[in-house]
């Protein structure tokens, strides 16, 4: 019977309108609207309260103005851009640029001053990762036997020349440590959530504890 | 046909059309409104992947595959890491044959979805429809987001197992989605199956017949489709799937419906199979060790399996070095759309789109 299937198709289409749990989200990106009642509860408190305290948001807020910055949740796993590279873990061995396979990545070291057992037996002088290029496949993270190089979190570069998008060491050192757990399970471990805005230390982000000074003398000084 | 001769006019869909699935030109001569005559022209999307692939190690070419049928790049990786393990004679853990498994059928429901999502996009039911199927994409696609931090572009497989394990919060959102599924697959059939519009658009349109399909070496749900019970989970198991119970799904005509059908269907033994290894999945190592670069003995392994589209196969020759000498891929789109003559000539304009977007190919993989 014609008619039929386009009720059925209408009813289908109301249930999913109506339903919770069934609605389609539509999400605002990077800001979202909100009203009086998110405000609050977004500063834990009640709208009462919140009014007293702030009249100028909940002004806006009633006239609909009011708006925050907001983003999809990610898991912590998310390959994203913003590389957390930590140059006291980086020894220059430079498998990442090796592993990369599209050669992206660009390093240049010179022999240090420094004595060896200290770590420090090149130093690096460039460290450039070609942003513009990079597909996040995380392959160079992967091949970095010394859990200098992290994969980030974010993905919103958006930037008005190629050039700019070649990010080097300052700008690696400069940027906030947030590592991605992938392929790090000592991150994961943790429980860190690279979105939660804290930052992981460079001590805190290798797979192996760091022998002691006796230990290293115990098991390599004798040899 | 008509009684009315008139002059044929040939007409060019694409490169760039919004029906076509990306780069692909069709020209197609018409007399009237019926196709009298239809070329496929392809290579618009063309980047050499088999040849770059000379130039990498076997690892890097993972992330190659990825971009070849990029609305199914786990099937791919499995593909491919198959080959390599074939070439180089490495063993996959247990553990990790069954993540390969639930990723791999995952990926197929993704797919599947995807393709009757645009089919129906094709019919004029524009959007509608094609956003209930990529809600539940959706899901899937925050799965393997869990998995190994991305959603397109994987680059889950490594030779010799998978990358990672899986999270903790991985478990209990595969286990809603299985649960949840199947409902949703009945409510897309309510709206779909029974609908007397695509019934009459679909129903002995476009029909290719199993000798026909035979003949052209097409594979995947356009083979099933047309009657043939072939699919190489069954015929040739790898993994883990001939531990696994599941049937194959097969049509009856390989009509436009069938091909549609058959993936609804297929998607509904998908989560039979998923819910198996869930109930079976083993503790233990996910990956064994293998070097970063591979060097596999002078040889050549041809691996294939059953991706969305069909068999997907590797052919890699090597000459012991840390890249392979020659890769070939076998890529069901492509050779599922050397059948597109056949289906077309005879019907109207207006079904030359439906029939195109059943075949369900994707450019990336005939282009490669
Ligand atoms: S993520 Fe991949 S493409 Fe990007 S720098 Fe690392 S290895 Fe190269
Ligand atoms: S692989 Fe790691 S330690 Fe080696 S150069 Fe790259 S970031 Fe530094």
């Amino acid at each position: 019977m014609y008619g039929l299937g386009l009720a059925k198709g209408l009813t289908i289409t109301m249930k999913n309108m109506l339903m919770p749990g069934r609605m389609f989200t539509l999400h605002q990106y990077p800001d979202r609207k909100i009203g009086l009642l998110g405000l609050a509860k977004l500063e834990g408190t009640n709208p009462i309260t919140y009014s007293i305290k702030r009249p100028l948001m909940t002004l806006k807020a009633m006239v609909g103005l009011a708006s925050v910055e907001d983003r999809m949740p990610q898991h912590s796993r998310f390959r994203g851009e913003e590389f957390s590279w930590y140059e006291d873990r980086c020894t220059g061995c430079a498998s990442c640029a090796k592993y990369c396979p599209l050669g992206i990545i660009r390093i240049v070291t010179h022999p240090s001053e420094k004595a060896v057992d200290e770590g420090d037996k090149y130093v690096l002088d460039v460290f450039d990762i070609d942003m513009g290029r990079c597909m996040f496949c995380g392959l160079c993270v992967e091949a970095c036997p010394y859990d200098a190089l992290h994969m980030g979190s974010g993905f919103e570069e958006g930037k008005y020349s190629r050039r700019d998008l070649v990010i080097d060491k300052q700008r690696l050192n400069d940027a906030p440590k947030r590592p991605s757990t992938w392929f790090r399970p000592q991150i994961e471990g943790q429980g860190f959530d690279p979105q939660s805005g804290d930052e992981v230390d460079w001590t805190k982000a290798g797979r192996h504890v760091k022998p002691s000074r006796e230990d290293q003398q115990k098991k390599w000084a004798k040899r | 046909m008509s009684e009315m001769k008139s002059e044929p006019v040939i007409l060019n869909l694409g490169p760039q059309h919004p029906s076509t699935h990306g780069v692909f030109r069709l020209r197609v001569t018409f007399d009237g409104e019926t196709v009298v005559d239809a070329e496929p022209v392809m290579g618009y999307l063309h980047r050499g992947s088999e040849k770059l692939a000379e130039g990498r190690s076997y690892v890097q070419i993972v992330t190659l595959t990825d971009r070849m049928d990029y609305t199914a790049s786990m099937s791919n990786n499995l593909a491919y890491v198959s080959s390599v393990e074939k070439l180089a004679g490495i063993d996959v853990p247990e553990r990790a044959q069954y993540i390969r498994v639930i990723c791999a059928e995952l990926q197929r429901i993704a797919s599947h979805l995807m393709a009757t999502g645009f089919l129906l996009n094709d019919l004029g039911a524009l959007a509608t429809p094609l956003m209930y199927c990529f809600r539940e994409r959706e899901r899937i696609l925050d799965m393997f987001e869990m998995l190994c931090g991305a959603r397109i572009t994987l680059t889950y497989m490594r030779p010799g197992g998978v990358l990672q394990d899986a999270p903790a919060e991985f478990w209990p959102a595969l286990n809603t989605f299985v649960n949840d599924f199947p409902g949703y697959l009945d409510e897309i059939e309510s709206l779909i199956s029974g609908n007397e519009i695509v019934l009459t658009r679909t129903r002995d349109v476009g029909i290719l017949t199993d000798a026909q399909a035979i003949n052209a070496s097409i594979t995947g749900p356009m083979l099933r489709a047309a009657g043939v019970q072939w699919d190489l989970r069954k015929a040739n198991p790898y993994e883990i799937y001939d531990r696994l119970d599941f049937d194959i799904p097969i049509g009856a005509l390989g009509d436009t419906f069938d091909r549609y059908m058959v993936r609804v269907l297929e998607m509904r033994e998908s989560i039979k199979i998923v819910e198996q290894c869930i109930r079976d999945i083993p503790q233990g190592p996910i990956r064994t060790g293998t070097p970063y670069f591979i060097r596999p003995p002078a040889g050549d392994a041809y691996a294939s399996v059953e991706s969305p589209k069909g068999e997907l196969g590797f052919y890699l020759v090597s000459d012991g070095g840390i890249s392979p000498y020659r890769c070939h891929v076998r890529a069901p789109s492509f050779i599922n759309i050397t059948a597109l003559r056949d289906m077309l000539v005879g019907w109207k304009m207006s079904d030359l789109i439906i029939i195109f977007g059943s075949i369900d190919i994707v450019l990336g993989e005939v282009d490669r």
